[in-house]
């Protein structure tokens, strides 16, 4: 081979880039990701519900944050509903994060893990955590 | 034909996966061992075209200069597009490979019936075009990493962070994904409308931008339109890239259908044409410097060759040469 | 000349027809090709395949297993031309190259298209050397290599000149001229050349050089020519042949010798070198600087180089000049060197005149002539009366070799615009490393094929037609020997007015001479119009 060294050069480069995501997850090990549930409020609730089901807050979360940023900052509407004689109000402080107390090991889990910039923050003020 | 059958094909491979996992439940099919099976081909069918190509010699040292070649000191020489030494090589294949410099200074031409003048305009559509496609797709690339990868590396923050700022709803807009489904189209409509380029196309040129496109169009259904929960996806990915393929998750079909489509591309790719992304590292007109009069250039295989000698040329003319008063060897 | 007027020919359609270029059939249109080798030059050099044929026969004669013949030499030349390797694998007909061929603009014939002359291979390499080409068949675009197959390559092939301007614009770079060079390479296991490229090479590998000029013809055509400066300026020169002991041994294509416009060249050289007092000789052995042998195949064009180095070191020269021409330097710049050096039996070349190195020729030990002239005028080592070429309005026609294949660009300019008042450039996209092939290199410049090169030399000759409209141009200058025959030809046909002349012959016009006479006309006997007043003008356009 005329130019072996140049060559394997590339090869390499090439076989690293392609292979990194490979040797990456074996050097850190993968964590995955584990959400917290258990908030003081939390606790305290003798039925554990959201104000949605579980798997349409997974799912629509960011859809339902958004029309209610919509909902509120632009058409002044405030109510959600009411759920058990409850009102609750569309408002990510007051509602999700009334309950949903520690952002970092609930909101920063899965878009740190999943790398998603979230731009909640850029307005929000998340509340002080109590550090358990 | 040309366009049908490639058209057909990459609406086959979406019927594949949407049968296969929709209706036959082949989830270990689709999800593991068909995209490890792709990635070893790539992987292996990239390495061998390379070692193949590099088999090959390169006998001769044949730039193609593009611009004053370097003789002397007070004679402004074209440093980039004749380069004299390495480094220049490096900077001419650099703008090469990153900016497409040959394609920028691309013409079209044409004949001005009336007069019977060809008129050579500038033309950078295709080089915008291309441009737009190859770096829009590569950062795209770039940004699943982080989808392969756990921890996110901090770099690839930097990444997104640049190319996603238009919070149009959510998530947030990326511009790269917009501009890769339209740059694809751009190559592709080019493709078809433009005469003589349908005229030289092949189906093998249709089908990886077809290819390309739907790729790009199920990613972006996934990610504006179906939302599928990215949680689970990155749950399954980096799976795969642990070697430990995990496939508990809830991923939907088409995650499946995207993924199935990108298997073809890498299966696909050492075999075609879109191996130019290694081959234009190697052309031998654009990766060598012009200083074969300087540094003597050496043929691997160069052979003695039959040649008309001095002393048969004399034999042959002793008589002539004599007449007119030419020096001889013998007289 | 072909029967065609200007008016009709340029009448050009540029859409492709309806049916896949590979279902079209080669149709061989008369004067759009030359004549097949003949049997006689081919057995000189020991081709193989040598047979009375024509290429208008329906039957030519090719040996029985002439598939597998074509095909090893296919897969031989894969192995020892990376490039050629890479260029069948990673083009992606993206269409660039397409509108940057002067065949395909001078005939609108799709197959002139850069992308489908190397397809015409390409396809056959699909098939047979290609995992996907031989699953997916027509497909992936491939087809048998047939007897109709292999016209297409013969017409196709000789109509490419080897000028590398789609190379320029292709993103990888892929050279059509690399392309077209193993085509001709496989053709020639057939047998299948053309004589007007057979001939020449024959001719130099016997005499020396292409036109078959013996050695007594060679110093007589010299001895015409030196009469020819002495009725025109008085001085009487006497250059030497195959001397021993000389500095410098000068090489240029024998065309100069032969034919006007180059004959005014060549009293150029012999006036500059008798002026400077150079300590150089001819030679007749070594007598032919163009290589119609690289046109043929690579071992052909160094068996044929190879008289250059072998004579050079019988006669003990220090360094060797090279005189205009094309290909010439292509072969100079990029092969000699690695065919038939490393030439240490020479020396670094200096100018004895200005005593500058010539550092870019430090291996091969080959100067340029217009490397030389340039390195002169810069040092004022030559009296220059620029007001005896006032009669030119020049412009300057890049030589296609020079330009893509070394990158000789200013160095005739600068000299050009030292020698004339009156220079103007043709537009840009059509001069410099993009400039346009004269239509008839590469060995296509014979006569029976005349319509093929009017057509391929319609670009240039419209880019002329420009500044002969715009600024009354009436002289294209060139360095190279194949442009000034063909375009004399070429101008004649599509801008009648203008004539064609050697960078050297500019200089020789301006040059002042010891002991000359008050030069009443040019070297061609046209009378000076500007030789009294001389006044400085700055016509020049360049940018």
């Amino acid at each position: 081979m005329p130019d072996k060294s140049k060559i394997f050069f590339l090869l390499v480069i090439f076989l690293v880039i392609v292979t990194s995501p490979f040797i990456y997850n074996m050097v850190r090990t993968p964590a995955g990701v584990v959400v917290k549930l258990n908030t003081p409020v939390i606790d305290n609730m003798t039925v554990k519900q959201c104000i949605l089901p579980k798997e349409q807050m997974i799912h629509d979360h960011m859809k339902i944050l958004n029309s209610w940023r919509d909902d509120v900052v632009r058409g002044n509407h405030r109510e959600f509903g009411k759920i058990d004689g409850v009102m609750y109000e569309k408002s990510l402080q007051l509602t999700c994060l009334h309950c949903h107390s520690n952002k970092s090991e609930f909101c920063d889990r899965c878009h740190t893990y999943a790398s998603v910039s979230v731009y909640c923050w850029d307005c929000h003020v998340a509340q002080k955590e109590n550090k358990l | 034909m040309k366009i049908l059958l490639p058209f057909l094909g990459v609406i086959g491979i979406v019927l594949v996966a949407f049968v296969g996992v929709g209706l036959l439940n082949l989830q270990y099919l689709f999800g593991v061992i068909i995209p490890y099976t792709a990635f070893a081909v790539f992987l292996a069918g990239v390495v061998l075209r390379i070692l193949k190509w590099g088999r090959s010699a390169v006998p001769f040292c044949i730039p193609t200069t593009v611009g004053q070649q370097k003789s002397f000191p007070w004679i402004k020489r074209n440093r980039f597009d004749n380069p004299s030494n390495n480094f220049e090589v490096i900077v001419r294949m650099a703008l090469e490979v990153l900016l497409f410099r040959s394609l920028f200074s691309n013409t079209s031409t044409a004949l001005k019936e009336d007069e019977r003048r060809l008129v050579h305009q500038s033309s950078k559509w295709l080089w915008l075009g291309g441009l737009a496609f190859h770096w829009s797709f590569f950062i795209v690339l770039l940004r699943h990493f982080r989808l392969f990868m756990d921890p996110v590396p901090a770099s690839l923050y930097l990444v997104e962070s640049m190319d996603g700022f238009v919070q149009l709803g959510v998530p947030v807009l990326y511009w790269t994904g917009l501009i890769l489904l339209i740059s694809v189209t751009y190559l592709f409509i080019r493709r078809v409308v433009i005469t003589n380029v349908r005229y030289i196309s092949l189906p093998n040129d249709h089908f990886p931008l077809l290819l390309v496109l739907f790729i790009a169009l199920t990613g972006l259904i996934m990610r504006y339109v179906l939302k599928v929960n990215v949680i689970s996806v990155k749950a399954f990915t980096v799976g795969l890239f642990s070697l430990k393929p995990n496939l508990t998750q809830d991923l939907g079909l088409i995650f499946y259908i995207h993924l199935l489509l990108v298997s073809v591309l890498l299966a696909y790719f050492p075999f075609s044409k879109l191996m130019h992304s290694a081959g234009v590292f190697l052309s031998p007109t654009r990766n060598m410097p012009n200083n074969s009069r300087r540094i003597r250039h050496i043929n691997p295989w160069n052979y003695p060759v039959k040649v008309h000698t001095y002393e048969e040329y004399e034999n042959d003319f002793r008589d002539k040469m004599k007449t007119v008063g030419l020096p001889l060897e013998k007289e | 000349m072909s029967n065609l007027k200007p008016d009709e020919l340029s009448r050009i359609n540029y859409t492709p027809p309806e049916e896949d270029w590979m279902a079209v059939p080669v149709q061989m249109r008369k004067g759009m090709y030359c004549h097949g080798a003949s049997e006689n030059s081919l057995t000189t050099v020991g081709f193989p395949n040598p047979r009375k044929w024509s290429s208008a026969d329906t039957d030519w004669k090719l040996p029985d297993n002439w598939q597998e013949i074509v095909l090893k030499g296919m897969a031989e030349r894969l192995e020892k031309y990376r490039s050629f390797h890479i260029f069948m694998d990673i083009c992606v007909r993206c269409g660039a190259c397409a509108d940057k061929c002067h065949f395909f603009l001078g005939t609108g014939d799709p197959k002139n298209m850069p992308v489908l002359r190397a397809e015409l291979l390409r396809s056959v390499y699909r098939r047979e050397f290609t995992t996907a080409g031989k699953i997916l068949g027509k497909l992936s675009g491939s087809r048998q290599l047939t007897e109709d197959v292999l016209k297409e390559w013969w017409y196709y092939f000789f109509q490419c000149t080897e000028c590398r301007r789609c190379s320029v614009f292709c993103p990888y770079g892929i050279d059509t001229a690399e392309i077209t060079m193993i085509a001709r390479e496989l053709l020639n296991l057939l047998g299948l050349n053309i004589e007007w490229i057979a001939g020449p090479v024959a001719n130099c590998y016997m005499k020396g050089n292409h036109l078959g000029l013996e050695p007594h013809t060679i110093t007589s055509s010299i001895d015409f020519l030196l009469d020819e400066i002495e009725e025109v300026t008085g001085v009487k020169i006497e250059p030497t042949f195959n001397r021993k002991g000389a500095e410098i041994l000068f090489v240029t294509p024998s065309g100069d010798l032969f034919a006007d416009p180059g004959t005014y060249t060549c009293m150029g050289y012999l006036m500059l070198f008798h002026q400077l007092g150079l300590d150089y000789t001819w030679s007749t052995y070594a007598s032919e600087g163009g290589n119609f042998g690289s046109f043929t195949s690579n071992e052909m064009g160094k068996r044929l180089n190879s008289k250059i180095y072998a004579e050079a070191k019988r006669l003990g020269v220090k360094w060797i000049l090279g005189g205009e021409c094309g290909h010439m330097w292509r072969v100079l710049n990029q092969y000699m060197d690695t065919w038939n050096g490393p030439a240490d039996f020479l020396q670094v070349p200096v100018s004895p005149i200005t005593g500058t190195v010539f550092e870019n020729a430090a291996s091969t030990k080959m100067v340029h002539i217009s490397e030389f002239t340039a390195d002169l005028l810069k040092h004022n080592k030559i009296e220059i009366d620029p007001s005896r070429n006032d009669h030119y309005k020049v412009t300057y026609h890049d030589s296609c070799n020079p330009s893509r294949g070394m990158g000789l660009l200013e160095e005739p300019r600068y000299i050009i615009k030292k020698v004339c008042n009156n220079f103007f450039e043709m537009p840009e996209n059509t001069i410099r490393e993009k400039t346009f092939c004269c239509g008839s290199g590469s060995g296509l410049n014979a006569s029976e094929d005349m319509e093929l090169r009017l057509r391929g030399g319609f670009p240039r000759a419209n880019a002329v037609k420009h500044v002969h409209d715009k600024h009354g141009v009436n002289m294209l200058s060139c360095i190279c020997a194949i442009d000034r025959a063909a375009l004399t030809t070429l101008m004649d046909y599509w801008v009648p007015g203008v004539k064609v002349i050697g960078v050297t012959e500019l200089l020789a016009n301006a040059m002042k001479m010891k002991g000359e006479n008050d030069r009443e006309t040019d070297l061609r006997g046209e009378p000076l119009s500007g030789a009294q007043d001389g006044e400085e003008k700055e016509d020049s356009e360049d940018a």
